[in-house]
């Protein structure tokens, strides 16, 4: 690599690192310069290789895979070797030759139709037909063949037109009916075959198909965005595609596959806690003598044991008791909720857990007798007995009902944690509860779900009982429920 | 770095062809991160599910070295005289009385605190050996964020420092891997100093071709079934999804039982070997049956 070269590669990625950076992704000085060395000895020609390359020297976490590879495959989109010399017009012409490639390629390598003719003479029916074809062969050169006409046809992109990639991938998914695509391959398949085919034939066979079918998408999707690049640049790309990192995604408002990887980023999260409230104790007591550490400090002394040395005891597990409200407001919440709930009582020897509207009852046994999550859940909702009066929160009652029954049970062990959103529908507070609480308790916590301008405004209370606790917390995301984590050590 | 950086691999291809002539399937990530923690001389940090190859990664790249693999097995409680290294104190006493009142102190001093009356441990060990090593620093995430600092020196500049001798720096730069269950958020100081690698399950391609690498004998059909059976489970919402090893484990049952093809009783009779929590093979032996 000549030194004007090297310039180029360094700028190329220091402009990559920015929008990494941009993205909220931490990408520290060291590891930009890991990033550089390291090109230098996996060429950019090489794409995958590169990639990867790239993302063991940024990348240090799983969950920002998909942000960084969205970002590489924008910017790094016009660089690729088929585009080096295009500018402008001539990028749409090269395109048309590498399909124009492809495609014949494609006819050869398929089922031998041969001399197909362009792509650009089929009708709509001769392109579903062909899409089907190719998805129940696995046809890859095809279907990325197929899947850059379909774009070209039926995403109707215009220059400068200021739409997001959802909008063009919607239109031309639509065009293709993919949902019916998969109907009508389980009935090919079916009659393909000779012998009648089992449940499990089926079910495997269809899960084929889904993740054929699901490679298509991801292949359009890649085109659109290419060619949306070409339009307007990568950087002005890099924006509108950003999505939120999982440590960002709002609890009220994450999709269920942003549900799915939150729960799996809280399992080590619980750890920590466990482990921060475990430590607090550990440095409190000395244990018995230890033999081996003393005499190997004796050394220090001339073998005489000076210096005794002491075992550590075994850190005590602390005790918990989680208090969740599951009421509508806060419903999206909640599930988060007793989803940590969940999680923490794998961690906790000792935890308590309660669930409240306007009636509270404990639930620490619907978690403790099943090892599957969406049961205990799905028995909270159903089996809890939460409903007072109305189905409206009342914490102030809420609260009363607990301490009567369960106040016996707080000690100078106990951490309490409160979850809910304090929006109390104006009932009475009874704030001297949670006053009461944090006078017997070790620590009182409330993490609360709404935005910290949202406090205080409304039927919302949280100023009232968050005096007498330890904090209150805004807890909104996985970060902020990760800073208050960190914040108990 | 002093030593002289010694380059193992020609290319990443090369990587790739010699691990699998080892019966070890990379991927393009594996063999780039390998190759590319060769060049750099960086540790590199290997995360994911259990029982996805990450120990067997660290194995396989020291026998394609034709090195000798020093493994740490990481534990909660571990601390500097389990991986780095212990003054041999019974051999110290030893001395200290047989040469009562003949030398001076300080003579005596320097000399229990010399190489003879160091007992290396692993991490020690990898850093003088003479011959080529892979150190393999394993389950990284099960020891304490405070005892993950004994690891940050060996890891950034290859070299430890033992306060009565003075820095130990590497003869030459080893390969070093670190595996991580993901149990727990490994340091910023720590991730800073590594290359990341993470091993998910396998494709269902690559897995059929580690069936049939692995499993002798066995015939293309019935590990192109069992690979889309097991990836048809993975799919589901379970407590534990069956890792690479315990697809292996149900391979070669299959083959003991001399079955050809899998059909719904075999794969519901034989789940245990792939699942291990009772609910999980409730579910899925439900979810195989029912029809959509």
């Amino acid at each position: 690599m000549s030194a004007t070269e090297q310039r180029g590669m360094l700028d190329l990625l220091g402009g990559f690192v920015g929008q990494l950076r941009e993205a909220g992704l931490p990408v520290s000085l060291t590891e930009n310069l890991d990033a550089m060395e390291a090109v230098r000895h996996i060429p950019i020609e090489d794409r995958e290789a590169f990639k990867y390359a790239l993302a063991a020297s940024l990348i240090k976490n799983q969950a920002h895979w998909r942000t960084f590879e969205t970002i590489f495959e924008v910017y790094f989109s016009l660089r690729g070797p088929e585009y080096a010399l295009d500018r402008d017009g001539e990028a749409t012409e090269g395109d048309l030759d590498e399909l124009w490639r492809e495609m014949q390629d494609a006819s050869q390598s398929g089922d031998g139709r041969g001399g197909a003719g362009s792509l650009d003479a089929l009708t709509p029916e001769e392109i579903a037909h062909l899409l089907m074809q190719s998805l129940m062969q696995g046809d890859q050169a095809l279907m990325r063949a197929l899947a850059r006409q379909a774009v070209q046809r039926f995403a109707g992109m215009e220059p400068g037109r200021p739409v997001g990639g959802t909008y063009y991938l919607y239109r031309t998914l639509r065009n293709l009916d993919l949902d019916g695509m998969l109907d009508k391959m389980m009935e090919a398949a079916a009659q393909q075959s000779v012998a009648p085919s089992t449940t499990l034939e089926q079910r495997l066979e269809r899960e084929e198909f889904e993740h054929r079918i699901a490679e298509f998408k991801a292949e359009v999707e890649a085109e659109i965005r290419r060619r949306l690049v070409a339009d307007r640049g990568a950087e002005a790309m890099a924006k509108t595609l950003r999505k939120p990192l999982p440590e960002d995604v709002e609890f009220m408002h994450a999709s269920r596959d942003e549900m799915q990887s939150l729960r799996k980023a809280l399992q080590p999260l619980t750890r920590k806690l466990a482990a921060r409230l475990a430590r607090k104790r550990k440095h409190q007591r000395r244990g018995p003598l230890d033999f081996r550490s003393t005499v190997r400090h004796s050394l220090s002394y001339g073998g005489v044991p000076a210096e005794p040395k002491f075992k550590f005891p075994r850190p005590a597990k602390p005790e918990l008791m989680v208090v969740a409200d599951i009421s509508g407001s806060v419903a999206a919440f909640a599930r988060f909720t007793l989803m940590l709930v969940y999680a923490i009582s794998g961690q906790f020897s000792k935890v308590r857990s309660f669930v409240f509207i306007d009636g509270i009852d404990e639930v620490t046994d619907y978690f403790k007798s099943t090892e599957d999550i969406t049961e205990a859940i799905h028995r909270v909702n159903t089996e809890a007995d939460v409903v007072w009066v109305d189905g409206h929160s009342d914490y102030g009652h809420a609260f009363e009902v607990f301490w009567e029954r369960y106040g016996k049970d707080v000690g100078p062990k106990t951490t309490v944690l409160l979850l809910g959103d304090a929006r109390n529908n104006y009932h009475a507070s009874q704030a001297w509860v949670v006053k009461e609480m944090a006078g017997v308790a070790r620590h009182v916590y409330w993490l609360n779900p709404e935005p910290r301008s949202y406090w205080n405004t409304g039927d919302s209370i949280v100023g009232e009982y968050g005096r007498h606790t330890d904090g209150v917390y805004e807890c909104r995301n996985l970060r902020q429920l990760e800073s208050f984590v960190e914040k108990l050590a | 770095m002093t030593s002289e950086q010694v380059q193992r691999f020609e290319s990443v291809q090369m990587v790739r062809d010699g691990l699998r002539d080892l019966d070890y399937l990379a991927d393009d990530g594996i063999a780039g991160v390998a190759y590319l923690a060769d060049r750099l001389g960086k540790p590199v940090l290997v995360e994911g599910p259990a029982g996805t190859g990450k120990t067997q990664l660290a194995k396989s790249i020291a026998e394609l070295t034709g090195a000798r693999l020093v493994r740490l097995q990481c534990y909660e409680g571990l601390d500097e005289s389990k991986a780095l290294f212990e003054w041999n104190y019974k051999k110290q006493l030893l001395r200290i009385q047989a040469d009562r009142g003949s030398d001076s102190w300080t003579e005596l001093h320097d000399d229990i605190f010399s190489d003879e009356f160091l007992l290396t441990r692993p991490l020690l060990e990898a850093i003088t050996a003479d011959d080529p090593v892979v150190l393999l620093i394993d389950e990284v995430d099960r020891v304490e964020v405070e005892t993950e600092a004994l690891l940050l020196e060996i890891l950034s500049d290859y070299q430890v420092s033992i306060p009565e001798l003075g820095t130990i720096e590497a003869k030459q730069i080893p390969l070093v891997f670190l595996t991580s269950n993901n149990t727990r958020e490994l340091s910023e100081a720590l991730k800073r100093r590594c290359l990341y690698l993470h091993v998910d399950y396998p494709s269902m391609e690559r897995e059929r071709e580690i069936v049939l690498a692995k499993v002798p004998d066995i015939t293309e059909n019935l590990a192109d079934q069992i690979a889309r059976v097991v990836r048809s489970i993975r799919s589901m919402d379970l407590k534990k999804a069956p890792s690479v090893s315990e697809t292996l484990d149900w391979a070669r049952t299959l083959m003991l039982l001399n079955i050809e093809t899998i059909d719904e009783e075999i794969a519901k009779e034989t789940l245990h070997i792939l699942l291990k929590y009772q609910t999980d093979i409730a579910k899925a032996a439900k979810e195989l049956s029912v029809d959509e």
